[in-house]
């Protein structure tokens, strides 16, 4: 009886200690993860303006575009030549000091990170998104849910499926089931994109049944309904690529890893104390395996973030891919910095929530030695 | 080194190793076919497209295609002068020539254009020429009369006026059958293309080429610019395993060789190569890579240079140093530290020695992704300006609507040589992996 006061304590405190240790880590990693968003952010952009070389390019424009101004002004036809040119000078001028050309490169690229780190990305020299802003902001903003959609689903899809499938297969190995699924696996070395080809081929061309690109029906269907029917209609194809080009070999990883660790001598020792197959696997092999799966989950998830622009760009999905692309065709320069700090953005949390998976899952972070 | 030799030994139980193995075999055979048939600088020069390929057909399918699938469509033909009877009756001051372009045409199909190269070797006066047409069966369709500049095309497809009087493109007009009724049929036998040239010169000559454009082409067919889809298919095969093997080659040991020294070194020099490994992760590779083709060039070497740069602080090192950790500590390393060896040569002779039996199948598995890199930037567009590449045929036919307007081989054939390629590569390496990675191998 004396002793239950310390025993309901105990716990109560490990929790508390736990949570202290997992808040100091998180904010650790935090900051790690900030200061490296930084630097990757500066070297976009020092790439992006060619350390510099691109203000030479838009002085040029910028004194062009005045001349060719201040020569087709009515108002300025009665001008003399001295004049004329002491005022194309005067409005260069203010171009220059409004985007402070005049300042070294250096002291700008460091304007431009911050602005960059707040997401204030600036104003888009040819695009604008589809309700009209020129914001870049709001561009990317418009698209994400796009590409979050559709890869959210794919990426999910399958990481299920393969880890099922994979348990499965490990129970039955050797079966022929499960060699004919491991000599599929080197069919992902295709990315998802070449897949996508055939199958817009097979499915849009030689049996038209589905949309071979785009999100919605033109126009857009009226119904919430009937809107979402639409989606996933045009959704099915690049998620059957995505699908294909990675499940087989998701699977192939993880039937290894359960492999390996049901071979291990806890495992062994569990099956001789004679526990039931289903608690084997949940506590004896899932549970030591879940570190590993979720880092190829999310280095899957990397690996898709930027598969996504060209994958997008075969489907014709509005998503930040496409987008991209859009960027590049018309050599609009903020939007291509824009969607890259987004994409790094992007990167930065991947990493930092499997960190913090990590944490949660691994004891030894918690306990402080990690 | 044993150990090297015997997992290649074991290699020959897999049979993906050995299929995975042909196919590398034959790829590289076919490689180095080309380069030594086709030459570099021939290669860039054939595929500026333009005047080598103005004999040929505009996107014609491969002849193979068509006759598996039960047609009959007509192969380009090329009549020549050369091989003409020609009559000539000389005049004071010039001369009269007739030039019957005489060939059959059995095809099942109409030809899909029709063009006439004419060449003329006068120095002054230009001479004159009149064309008729005459069908098998004995009707005369009058082309026109022109005066010929040195070297003169005429567009006989293109002939407005023609395909007014004809009702119908010209090179359909002109080998069908008289009956009004459509479609139209097509006439086969002996057609007859009659130049009446008139020369004010007494030794100018004149030659002509008669070219009556199929519907199919070779093994590969041709692309919007009629060039042979076979150049760009064949050259294809060598950039793709240059570019593949260099990059997995670059990136895997400067990856490898930082990873070595960052362990044995440890301390601030480790510090910095982990830090640098994480703004690396962060950057996202494609959209840099685009950013570097759009803004400064899409030569496919500066590219590589950029991927392996890329790469060489790639996640990757966090995972040989997890590999390397141990090794450092182990005892024989502590006996290269005693007998005096330095510290490039523990790097180099002791610590990755030890960890390349599990590097090969990682680099095996590595080079069809960047295979399918170097497509996929061609896809987008950012394909070297100059090189034949499979992703660059891919772009051109993707930009052309191939697959709308049915022209599946011009997709087909550069994506099956992608995948022969990734496959032979993906099969090697995952044999390669079960190899050489004993605990896949006790499974």
């Amino acid at each position: 009886m004396t002793g239950s006061p310390g025993a309901m304590a105990t716990p109560g405190r490990g929790v508390l200690r736990d949570l202290r240790r997992l808040a100091l880590f998180t904010v650790k990693r935090l900051a790690a993860l900030f200061l490296t968003v930084l630097v990757g952010v500066y070297l976009t952009i020092l790439i992006a303006n060619m350390g510099g070389q691109v203000d030479e390019l838009r002085m040029v424009q910028i004194q062009s575009t005045v001349a060719e101004q201040v020569r087709a002004d009515p108002a300025f036809f009665d001008l003399s030549p001295q004049e004329r040119n002491a005022l194309i000078e005067r409005r260069v001028q203010l171009d220059v000091e409004r985007l402070r050309l005049d300042q070294p490169f250096i002291v700008r690229s460091v304007d431009y990170l911050q602005q960059a780190i707040r997401l204030d990305l600036g104003r888009a020299e040819h695009m604008h998104s589809d309700r009209g802003a020129r914001e870049v902001y709001w561009i990317i903003v418009e698209r994400l849910p796009a590409t979050l959609l559709l890869f959210g689903t794919a990426n999910l899809l399958v990481f299920f499926a393969s880890v099922f499938i994979a348990l499965g297969l490990s129970r039955r190995y050797g079966s022929a089931l499960d060699r004919s699924v491991i000599a599929l696996a080197p069919s992902s070395a295709a990315p998802g994109w070449f897949y996508g080809i055939f199958l817009i081929l097979i499915f849009a061309f030689l049996i038209p049944i589905l949309p071979a690109g785009g999100m919605v029906d033109v126009p857009p269907p009226e119904g919430t309904l009937a809107y979402a029917a639409s989606l996933l209609r045009h959704m099915l194809l690049p998620v059957a690529a995505m699908f294909l080009s990675t499940i087989f070999i998701s699977i192939y990883s993880w039937r290894t890893f359960f492999l390996i660790h049901s071979s291990e001598d806890y495992v062994e020792m569990a099956r001789a104390k004679g526990l039931p197959s289903h608690m084997i696997e949940r506590r004896y092999v899932l549970r030591p395996t879940l570190s590993p799966i979720i880092t190829s989950f999310a280095l899957m998830l990397i690996g898709l973030w930027s598969g996504a622009i060209i994958l997008e760009q075969v489907f014709n999905w509005p998503g930040l891919g496409t987008l991209l692309f859009q960027a590049i065709g018309h050599r609009d320069t903020p939007v291509i910095i824009g969607t890259v700090v987004i994409f790094a953005y992007l990167l930065a949390v991947t990493v930092f929530l499997l960190d913090i998976l990590y944490a949660l899952l691994d004891p030894r972070v918690r306990v402080g030695t990690g | 080194m044993r150990q090297l030799l015997d997992g290649l030994r074991r290699l020959g139980q897999y049979p993906s190793a050995l299929v995975g193995l042909a196919i590398i075999f034959a790829l590289v055979g076919t490689a180095v076919f080309t380069v030594v048939t086709i030459p570099y600088g021939q290669a860039l020069e054939l595929w500026r497209g333009g005047d080598p390929w103005r004999m040929h057909p505009v996107n014609a399918r491969p002849v193979w295609v068509d006759r598996i699938a039960g047609n009959n469509s007509p192969r380009t033909m090329v009549v020549s002068s050369r091989d003409a009877l020609i009559e000539e009756e000389p005049f004071v001051g010039g001369s009269r020539m007739r030039i019957p372009l005489e060939f059959d045409f059995g095809y099942a199909g109409f030809p899909s254009e029709l063009n006439l190269f004419l060449t003329s070797t006068h120095v002054e006066r230009e001479p004159f020429v009149r064309l008729t047409w005459e069908t098998p069966d004995g009707r005369e369709f009058i082309l026109g009369g022109r005066r010929l500049a040195r070297e003169e095309r005429v567009s006989i497809s293109q002939d407005w006026e023609l395909e007014r009087r004809l009702g119908r493109v010209p090179h359909v007009g002109l080998f069908a059958e008289p009956a009004d009724d459509r479609p139209p049929q097509v006439l086969e036998g002996r057609y007859r293309l009659t130049l009446d040239v008139i020369s004010f010169e007494e030794d100018a000559r004149v030659d002509a080429d008669l070219v009556v454009y199929g519907r199919v082409h070779g093994l590969a067919g041709t692309d919007h610019q009629r060039r042979d889809l076979m150049v760009a298919l064949l050259w294809g095969i060598p950039v793709a395993l240059a570019f593949g093997l260099l990059a997995a080659v670059g990136t895997t040991v400067t990856t490898l060789v930082i990873a070595a020294a960052g362990v044995w070194y440890g301390g601030w020099i480790d510090a910095v190569i982990q830090r640098l490994t994480e703004v690396n992760i962060i950057l996202p590779m494609l959209p840099i890579l685009v950013m570097v083709g759009t803004l400064y060039s899409t030569s496919i070497w500066v590219m590589l240079g950029v991927v392996i740069a890329l790469g060489i602080f790639s996640a990757g090192i966090k995972m040989y140093r997890a590999m390397l950790l141990p090794i450092r500590e182990s005892p024989y390393i502590e006996a290269a530290k005693a007998y005096g060896a330095g510290n490039a040569r523990i790097i180099l002779r002791y610590m990755i020695p030890r960890i390349l039996p599990v590097l090969i199948p990682t680099f095996v598995i590595l080079i069809p992704s960047f295979v399918f890199l170097e497509a996929s930037l061609a896809l987008l567009g950012l394909g070297d300006p100059v090189l034949p590449t499979w992703g660059k045929v891919m772009n051109d036919a993707q930009t052309q609507s191939a697959l709308y307007h049915g022209f599946y081989y011009w997709v087909l054939s550069p994506a099956a040589l992608l995948m022969l390629t990734g496959l032979g590569f993906a099969m090697l390496g995952f044999a390669l992996d079960r190899v050489f990675n004993p605990r896949l191998r006790t499974m």
